[in-house]
């Protein structure tokens, strides 16, 4: 019984993390519209942000969080005028084939400077040991984190003009830019904030786990799970569809072969696309 | 014009690996995963047959008779994918006219590449593909220079027996050949020893996230893990039973824990087990080739880095292919391949005879592995060999966090 309680509480808290990658993937959909195939590569540049800040400048693994957070907005930015910006209005094929190429590129260049060898940020935090079973300290203060960083996000989506206005892009760019809303710099700005989610959750991954370069692929796969469970463009379905994933994971890994888990990932989410294509979470579009 | 360049163009490509591979060239061809998972061992490996190429052709080449060849290896690239090897075998042979082969590093791609090596009657040493399969199959030109995946942990279940006999065991190993190979054999090899299997489960080679396996290992009251799979997932294994205090007397994880780069983990590595084909401590008294001492100096003058046992059996590799050409007197894929059934030597790498019966031509049978284990000397983790007694350099330690 214990064992199983462990096991939800665990994939919970990853769960949240797998969320915030989620919530980067989902905010850049619901503002305009685009796959962003280079969210596997920004999770994997948290990664080495972090490996590069803490090994080569000697900063504190968390004291990495804002420096990454920054850079990966503007490199968001810069990545929304170069692969982006032209795609905007075009067939969505466009945009994810210009997004997928921009990937390509990055993680081939990544494997030209560190090849594919296995990188590792030792962070030692106490944890907490219950009936023998230890949460780290690590996966506790990476769902803290993920926390904070969605009450970020959601102070400033609804309670900044600037959020307000990301979001009335959301709604209706027409309408937007009618208002007198810069609808371009809204769209760059978006992107520039899904990437730094996508950067921060890499970073915050790399505090859990080893990584290489090649790591992105498969936390971009969760995303695209959970972001569909959360719900298409909705950053707190993505939040709560990456909790849920966690909590199905969790929850199913006592009582099956753990190898099962991406086929229940995959059942459940072809089901929901059947059974909710907008997203269990979905009540409403933020 | 433009038509004529083009024509030229094409028949450069095509003609030129033939002009390149004179008369008194070796070429042997190969892939290596310079990317993708399996990225670490196989540069390992590529870096001890390439020692062994550059060593050859500093001495002159290879001695057929009155001649010498040079040896000239043509690399590409498999990326760890079964397809790209099926392709690039085939172009090694059919473009680059590779005279003989060396196998890709691990048993899924050893596998795919041997149906090619086979098909075209190409000589293929396989030294980083343990899985024993691929040699039950009535191949004729395969040669492993390693102990196969069966033995792989019988050391470590018997260096275990003589620490805890009623050891309670998880077995949790990858999904990929080679470790359900190793699993396989290990089940029966554990449960004969009298061990109580409590766990056995395997994971997808690309699994990040062990929680829930380690819980599940808590859960059963395991003692000792057996098990692992390649580099990423057995290190980030190893890191995470660390962080969750998995509170394992013993563990024993395969290949990842055989390499340098798994001292980076810190004290995560720490009274990690690892079976191994060779360690640096090796005593053997080797019949033609280096010691083990002069290889691993002249490994680390080249390469900057520590020798390990994907290096060793790379250059392994080469240094058997030279005997058996040098015996056969000739170049020639079916006396060499005589050469190699014939075969009963020792290297600094061990002792190597391969299989000759029709069921099994092929396998290894002569060469044995030891276990090591990462402990702290002087403030450094070093790898010790602990098993067998006979060529221990250091005692079990247990290991506690």
């Amino acid at each position: 019984m214990f064992g199983i309680v462990a096991s939800i509480v665990d994939g919970v808290l990853i769960g949240s993390v797998y969320g915030l990658a989620a919530m980067g993937l989902t905010l850049i959909w619901g503002v305009m519209d685009v796959v962003n195939l280079t969210h596997g590569a920004a999770i994997v540049a948290g990664m080495f942000a972090l490996y590069f800040l803490t090994s080569a400048a000697g900063l504190a693994p968390y004291a990495a969080l804002a420096p990454i957070l920054v850079g990966g907005f503007l490199v968001g930015m810069l990545l929304y005028w170069i692969a982006v910006h032209r795609m905007i209005g075009r067939p969505p094929l466009m945009s994810l084939l210009s997004t997928f190429s921009v990937n390509l590129v990055l993680i081939g260049l990544g494997t030209a400077a560190w090849g594919t060898v296995l990188f590792n940020v030792p962070v030692t935090l106490p944890g907490v040991s219950w009936h023998g079973y230890t949460f780290p300290g690590t996966h506790l203060l990476a769902a803290a984190l993920t926390a904070a960083m969605a009450g970020l996000l959601y102070l400033f989506l609804y309670h900044t003009r600037l959020g307000k206005a990301v979001r009335a892009v959301a709604d209706n760019r027409e309408a937007a830019e009618l208002a007198g809303i810069p609808t371009t710099r809204m769209l760059s700005l978006a992107f520039g904030l899904g990437v730094a989610l996508a950067s921060v959750a890499g970073m915050l991954i790399a505090t859990l786990f080893p990584f290489t370069v090649l790591a992105g692929d498969a936390y971009q796969l969760k995303s695209f799970v959970v972001t569909v469970l959360g719900g298409l463009g909705n950053p707190a379905g993505a939040l709560l569809g990456g909790i849920a994933l966690g909590l199905i994971e969790g929850l199913a890994a006592p009582f099956m072969p753990v190898s099962w888990t991406l086929v229940i990932e995959f059942v459940l989410f072809i089901a929901v696309l059947i059974v909710f294509p907008g997203g269990i979470f979905a009540l409403r579009r933020s | 014009m433009k038509k004529l360049c083009l024509i030229a163009a094409a028949t450069m490509i095509v003609v030129a690996p033939a002009l390149a591979a004179d008369e008194n060239t070796l070429t042997i061809g190969m892939t290596l995963s310079q990317t993708g998972s399996l990225n670490v061992d196989s540069v390992a490996q590529q870096r001890g047959a390439d020692m062994w190429r550059d060593e050859v052709n500093a001495a002159g080449g290879i001695k057929v008779g009155n001649q010498r060849y040079k040896v000239r290896f043509v690399t590409y690239d498999d990326q760890s994918q079964g397809g790209r090897v099926q392709q690039l075998y085939t172009r090694l042979i059919l473009q680059d006219k590779a005279q003989f082969l060396f196998g890709p590093y691990s048993s899924g791609l050893a596998a795919t590449a041997a149906v090619i090596s086979e098909q075209y009657g190409k000589l293929m040493l396989v030294t980083g593909g343990a899985e024993p399969k691929i040699f039950e199959l009535g191949n004729k030109y395969l040669f492993q220079a390693i102990t196969s995946a069966d033995h792989y942990l019988s050391g470590a279940v018997e260096a275990l027996r003589s620490r805890n006999p009623h050891a309670r065991v998880a077995l949790v190993y990858s999904d990929d050949p080679f470790s359900k190979a190793v699993a396989l054999a290990t089940r029966d090899q554990a449960r004969a020893a009298g061990f109580a299997l409590v766990l056995d489960e395997s994971y997808a080679p690309t699994t990040t996230d062990f929680s829930p396996i380690i819980n599940k290992i808590i859960t059963s009251k395991a003692d000792a893990l057996l098990g692992g799979g390649h580099y990423p997932d057995g290190a980030t294994l190893a890191r995470q039973l660390y962080d969750q205090k998995a509170n394992l007397q013993w563990v024993t994880l395969l290949v990842a824990p055989g390499n340098e780069e798994f001292a980076r983990l810190g004290p995560a590595a720490l009274g990690i087990t690892v079976p191994s084909q060779w360690e640096i401590q090796a005593t053997y008294k080797p019949q033609f080739g280096p010691t083990a001492a002069e290889f691993a100096k002249a490994f680390e003058e080249k390469f900057k880095i520590a020798a390990d046992y994907h290096s060793a059996s790379g250059y392994t590799g080469g240094a058997l292919l030279q005997h058996a050409i040098e015996t056969a007197g000739s170049i020639e894929t079916d006396k060499v391949a005589a050469a190699l059934n014939a075969m009963d030597v020792t290297t600094f790498f061990g002792h190597i005879k391969f299989a000759t019966d029709a069921k099994h031509h092929g396998l290894q049978i002569a060469h044995e592995m030891v276990l090591a284990q990462w402990q702290m000397k002087n403030g450094n983790l070093v790898r010790e060999v602990v098993w067998p007694t006979a060529a221990r350099t250091a005692d079990i330690l247990n290991r506690v966090q």
